[in-house]
């Protein structure tokens, strides 16, 4: 029996010296789901994902998962509740090896030693990068780097993964592979994905459902194919990306 | 060279290194999670002496007893000192917190000076420490012996901690990239506690063989160490544990290299020498011997 949660974001507010970055936003995801998050350059989502796991205060709005406001906790208590993320630009622990990387994850969400280093060893085998456990990380492929932060983000067992350009610097072949990788993720791991990315091939194929942002306000949300042909968001991105 | 000599040597080194090397890891393991500089340090080492000395003048408990209160308090100091000037702090500039590392430390001392004496105290040594040890055909004092087999234990415990806990690999982490570590769900204050807790650990030890070569407790006396820390660890690298432990030895080396070489009339200057040798390191090499991994980021 799987366990469902809810992760929800309430009328978030956040404005930087006047400039509102993210303008009362609210969206809801389910475990189970992929919802893209995206926007032109600037429209606020890098925002939006740094409120949503504390790294930035929030001026007004709620985020929540269940009944938990996770925007109101100290940004280390976050994983605990459920909610871990992978960076842009990636940020490994580069003197350290894959498998005490992931091992990092799950201890930060209080995972015993032994529990936490037979999670990341299985996650390390199951991305692919087993045979690298012992390597340190700076060593890594830019591929294998991103991968080993999903890997990372996993070890914490989190019912809600925020996946921020995971495709980033990947050529198409790689995308595909990450395509494939993520695709079934939700279900095998009981899990809810906020994916953020450019690259729309990527975005089409995976997401159950888009929400687009510009100007830090939600100019569309809904099915894929609906979102691509809806006129704000055709003009937001200048026809180009979606088509 | 004969063998004696170079035993001597070998010893000189190895003691005074292992001494030096505990120093740095000192410093080295604030500077690694915090990115501060910790000036107070030199005083953590200077509580330390100051109870070995009044345990050791006015009571009668055994040494073992008075020196592992004496380690626990420089543990006290290393650990009060965090929660009340450095975690206010946190956040702010780097400059901020090393300011306050400079008044923590003319606090300790100025407090040493009015509530003690500003007078050096004599610290009683156990006899055992002094008693010579025969060993490949010269004498040496058993504490040179000690202090090198309790730095290798030392350094064994540290490396199983560092590398086998639950804590030590989320050590690791926060010394690399901290923001990272916290947003991964380690918790700052228990890792940057821990990291003053050890430092204070190393100072307490360090107390115990310092005092025990010099024979006394001063209000300043922390100011020595501390320059031998700082210049183990631009020598070895601040940026990595082991790093600071080569510092340790490499300085050791050189100091004796130096004793050795120099003609009588110029060791006089051997800490001038020294002091270029530094230089030299901080123009040509000023990420030390060993690299680590050294991030920008830093929370304190």
């Amino acid at each position: 029996m799987k366990s469902k949660s809810t992760f929800t974001v309430k009328a978030l507010c956040k404005s930087f010296s006047g400039l509102k970055a993210v303008d009362d936003v609210s969206l809801r995801l389910e475990t189970g789901e992929i919802l893209g998050l995206i926007g032109p350059n600037g429209s606020g989502k890098t925002t939006l994902i740094n409120i949503m796991t504390g790294m930035l205060p929030k001026d007004s709005g709620q985020v929540t998962i269940d009944e938990h406001d996770i925007s109101e906790m100290p940004a280390y208590k976050v994983p605990s509740y459920g909610l871990v993320r992978t960076y842009q630009t990636i940020r490994l622990f580069k003197n350290l090896s894959c498998l005490e990387n992931a091992v990092i994850g799950a201890i930060g969400v209080g995972i015993k030693r032994r529990e936490a280093t037979r999670l990341a060893a299985e996650l390390l085998e199951e991305l692919g990068l087993g045979y690298k456990m012992d390597l340190p990380a700076q060593g890594l492929t830019f591929r294998d780097q991103r991968l080993l932060e999903i890997a990372r983000a996993l070890a914490a067992k989190p019912k809600f993964l925020l996946l921020d350009e995971p495709a980033a610097g990947l050529n198409e072949e790689e995308t595909d592979e990450l395509l494939a990788l993520l695709k079934p993720m939700p279900e095998n791991k009981n899990v809810g994905i906020i994916i953020v990315d450019h690259d729309m091939r990527l975005i089409m194929s995976l997401c159950n459902r888009l929400h687009v942002l510009n100007y830090g306000k939600t100019i569309a949300e809904g099915l894929p194919e609906d979102v691509r042909k809806n006129p704000e968001v055709v003009k937001a991105y200048l026809g180009s990306a979606a088509s | 060279m004969n063998a004696q000599i170079f035993f001597e040597f070998a010893i000189n080194v190895l003691s005074m290194g292992s001494l030096y090397a505990l120093i740095a890891l000192g410093l080295v393991f604030v500077f690694g999670i915090c990115k501060l500089i910790n000036f107070a340090y030199g005083e953590f080492i200077t509580v330390g002496a100051y109870v070995l000395y009044f345990l050791g003048v006015f009571t009668s408990l055994p040494w073992p007893l008075v020196f592992l209160i004496g380690i626990l308090s420089s543990v006290a100091v290393g650990y009060l000192s965090e929660l009340v000037a450095f975690r206010p702090f946190r956040g702010r500039s780097l400059d901020a917190l090393l300011v306050t590392s400079f008044a923590v430390s003319v606090i300790l001392q100025r407090l040493f000076q009015l509530g003690i004496s500003p007078r050096s105290k004599a610290v009683p040594v156990p006899a055992f420490f002094n008693m010579n040890i025969e060993l490949f055909g010269l004498t040496t004092p058993l504490r040179n012996l000690l202090i090198i087999a309790i730095t290798v234990v030392l350094l064994l415990i540290l490396t199983v901690i560092m590398k086998y806990t639950v804590l030590g690999v989320a050590m690791r982490g926060a010394s690399e990239n901290f923001v990272t570590a916290r947003l991964m769900g380690v918790p700052a204050n228990l890792v940057i506690s821990v990291a003053f807790i050890i430092s204070g650990f190393l100072a307490g030890v360090v107390a115990i063989f310092w005092t025990a070569r010099t024979g006394s407790a001063e209000p300043l006396m922390g100011m020595s160490p501390l320059l031998i820390g700082f210049i183990a660890v631009v020598i070895g690298g601040m940026h990595s544990l082991p790093g600071a432990v080569v510092g340790g030895y490499v300085y050791a080396l050189i100091a004796n290299i130096l004793s050795l070489t120099l003609p009588t009339s110029l060791l006089s200057f051997r800490d001038a020498v020294m002091f270029a040798i530094v230089i030299a390191f901080l123009v040509l090499k000023p990420e030390g011997l060993l690299r680590g991994n050294y991030q920008e980021e830093r929370v304190g």
